[in-house]
């Protein structure tokens, strides 16, 4: 037992940190918010330069071989800096085809940076044999992706963008670092995936673990800023930061970044070490760092007081992305009903 | 990053567990389960003695004063299979985990050798003289004297709160020995018999009809001039040290605590139906959330062995528990509705939900308010100012 990062780890931590900061800036993410709501430039760095792309990728598939608690501090670090990357479709789409059986040459296009992948899932979309039709609406990034894994609960397909059938309606969103996209499917044909409980799994684990951990990020980035603005904002002849109705709220935000930040390790390190925590564990981490990250966000538009209101500062970005992670992948009233259910050892 | 235990830290556990699991079918089966710190306490320092007999008592300290040099996992799985066990609580934790690590880390090989056997024998019982009634959250303006009296310290003055003194040996006192001084200057940390006609200790009644905690007046009372902790004038130090140790390994123990409190509502809630509630299911799910998180927190607190600097994450660790626990009360409460509100028999006592309920206010005002820990976190995690000091 040693829940600390090893050396190996800190070291990633202090690389990617530095990555994000110097090059996830706000001026960069608000081009590529008036845009399509990707920093194709900065993708393209993450890929090849910083060669993190494949982090939790076996390397006979073709990635670097190393866990969730890597991915999560990968996430971590982007989520900090609100980055407009197609990280999460990108993760979900590669661990279900690395571990589904799927197709080798796309994955490695994945990871090389040169193809992007979004993942779409819809539980009664319908398919007949490997032909799916229906729509699947709220596809994160769905609007610039190359190729989607589209999942059902038992099944798992490629599907390219451009393939016959396929209508791909962006949708002006929110939160407009991560836009979403209608996928509508007209008899279009799916790349089956061969081993389905083991992609949707995978996928799933890996996306709660990037937003719990994004969230965490996130949140932590709202204190820190907050906590800077206090020390420099006079009013009544004294910084905000000294009053203590300022203080304890932000005292109460670390607080719960905290336990966000337990929740998001002890989760990816419960999946790296197939603990059976693992299930309990990735609700836990989703739902709880979501609510963390929104409170944060919420506070730190309060107390910045109007400034935090404009669409000059950054706090908005952080706001709409907490919401957006609050319902990604589940709302925390699912994840939480999902753990009463273990608990009792009954499904309500 | 790791989480597992190692095949011979889970030989260790499974040691642990078997020794517990036998005293507590056995020769300990009395007092198997109970969850009051106050109650059997001749049996209680039995056990003491039984666990010191069998090398259970003081693990983490050194084999030379009775200990086992255990290793932090080995501290952290003792502490959670003696909860699961249901043994009762330590009813000298205060020496175990407060007196006994100061004493190492501060004292002279004199106290060392003084002090250290009593508590791991399990036959000094120890307490805690820090609050007084005008020395609350702002402990520093304690007024309790001591001065030197040839080769004796005499104090005088009184401490509030003081938990167990009623069945303790010794008492270590936070006392201003310097006339006029004010603040964290010119206190000194004084150890002290208890069993002296200049001492006396009187209960005081609860909220839950329980006195676990006294009123414990000096007047003359006297010690020895070396039962000191450090220097005088220098107490400040040893009583900031001592109230580290409070977020050791003693905290998983103290979680497992709780598990079994969870339980307890978790089997109520099935028996009356609540589990069918989807706003009970929320909060019993927020409550599991907590739980684990408390664990894998504390984890993170001991697997920080850098002591170079201080741990602001570990400086939440109090008001997450505090306040989680009181919102467990709460949610006992809500499961067993207007149940939980009568008491079988006309003693007022009452089962462990009710109790919770109940005692659970106490924990998010003892050992530093929820607003002193916000104080705390914003100051010295946070880098924020300091809250400007009054003269009166």
């Amino acid at each position: 037992m040693h829940f600390a990062f090893t050396d190996e780890q800190a070291m990633i931590a202090e690389t990617v940190r530095g990555f994000f900061a110097e090059h996830a800036t706000s001026a960069r993410t608000r081009k590529a918010m008036a845009g399509d709501g990707v920093d194709r430039a900065l993708w393209a760095s993450f890929c090849t330069e910083l060669g993190l792309s494949g982090v939790a990728i076996l390397e006979d598939a073709g990635g670097a071989g190393l866990g969730l608690v890597e991915l999560a501090i990968v996430a971590e670090a982007a989520g900090a800096q609100v980055a407009a990357l197609p990280l999460l479709g990108h993760v979900m789409a590669s661990q279900a085809l690395a571990v589904g059986g799927g197709d080798r040459q796309v994955l490695g296009e994945l990871i090389a940076g040169d193809t992007i992948a979004a993942y779409a899932h819809r539980a009664d979309l319908s398919a007949s044999g490997d032909t799916l039709n229906g729509t699947i609406e709220f596809v994160a990034h769905g609007g610039i992706a190359d190729c989607f894994v589209v999942t059902t609960n038992d099944a798992a397909w490629l599907v390219a963008a451009d393939a016959p059938g396929l209508t791909v309606t962006p949708l002006t969103t929110m939160d407009q670092t991560r836009p979403y996209a209608r996928l509508t499917l007209n008899g279009v044909a799916g790349e089956r995936l061969s081993d389905p409980a083991a992609a949707i799994s995978a996928a799933h684990n890996a996306g709660f673990v990037v937003l719990a951990a994004e969230a965490l990020g996130g949140a932590q980035a709202c204190l820190d800023r907050t906590v800077g603005y206090s020390l420099e904002r006079v009013q009544f002849g004294r910084p905000i930061g000294s009053f203590q109705a300022y203080k304890h709220r932000l005292a109460d935000m670390m607080v719960e970044i905290e336990q966000a930040r337990s929740a998001v390790y002890w989760a990816a390190c419960a999946i790296d070490e197939s603990s059976d925590e693992a299930a309990l564990a990735v609700h836990a981490a989703k739902s709880f760092a979501a609510d963390t990250f929104f409170r944060c966000a919420g506070d730190m538009i309060q107390l910045h007081g109007g400034i935090g209101f404009t669409w000059e500062h950054d706090a908005h970005l952080f706001f709409k992305r907490a919401r957006a992670i609050q319902t990604l992948l589940g709302e925390g009233a699912w994840h939480r009903e999902q753990i009463a259910a273990m608990v009792f050892g009954d499904a309500a | 990053m790791k989480l597992g235990f190692t095949p011979a830290e889970e030989d260790f556990r499974k040691e642990a567990a078997d020794w517990l699991a036998g005293q507590m079918a056995g020769e300990f089966a009395d007092i198997k389960g109970i969850t009051k710190l106050t109650e059997r306490p001749e049996r209680r320092k039995e056990w003491e003695q039984q666990l010191a007999a069998h090398g259970w008592s003081c693990i983490g300290w050194p084999k030379e004063w009775g200990g086992r040099d255990a290793s932090l996992a080995e501290q952290v799985i003792f502490a959670e299979e003696y909860a699961r066990a249901g043994v009762p609580g330590r009813i000298n934790h205060i020496g175990v985990e407060l007196a006994g690590p100061t004493i190492l880390t501060f004292g002279t090989d004199e106290q060392k050798a003084k002090f250290l056997p009593g508590i791991a024998a399990g036959t000094t019982i120890w307490c805690q003289g820090f609050s007084e009634p005008n020395a609350g959250s702002d402990l520093a303006s304690v007024r309790t004297k001591a001065r030197l009296d040839g080769d004796e310290w005499v104090v005088d003055g009184q401490k509030i709160w003081t938990s167990l003194a009623h069945v303790s040996d010794w008492i270590f006192v936070v006392t201003r020995s310097e006339e006029g001084s004010k603040g964290p200057k010119g206190l000194t940390f004084v150890m002290m018999d208890l069993a002296q006609p200049g001492i006396e200790v009187r209960g005081i009644k609860q909220i839950n009809g329980d006195a676990e905690f006294n009123e414990t007046f000096f007047d003359g009372a006297r010690t020895a001039a070396d039962n000191i902790i450090g220097a005088p004038g220098g107490g400040w130090k040893v009583a900031m040290g001592l109230l580290a140790f409070e977020r050791g390994v003693s905290t998983l123990g103290q979680q497992m605590g709780f598990r079994n409190e969870l339980d307890e509502i978790v089997a109520a809630a099935k028996a009356n139906g609540a589990a069918r509630d989807p706003l009970i299911r929320q909060r019993i799910a927020k409550a599991e959330i907590g739980l684990r998180l408390m664990r894998y927190g504390a984890m993170r607190m001991l697997s920080n062995t850098d002591h170079s600097r201080p741990d602001g994450a570990a400086l939440t660790y109090k008001i997450q528990w505090a306040s989680w626990r009181r919102a467990l009360g709460e949610l006992a409460m809500d499961v067993l509705g207007q149940t939980g509100e009568v008491t079988d028999g006309p003693a007022y006592e009452w089962g462990i939900l009710p109790n919770l309920f109940l005692y659970s206010r106490a924990d998010t005002i003892y050992g530093g308010t929820n607003q002193i820990q916000r104080n705390l976190i914003a100051e010295r995690a946070l880098g924020l100012p300091r809250e400007p000091r009054g003269d009166l």
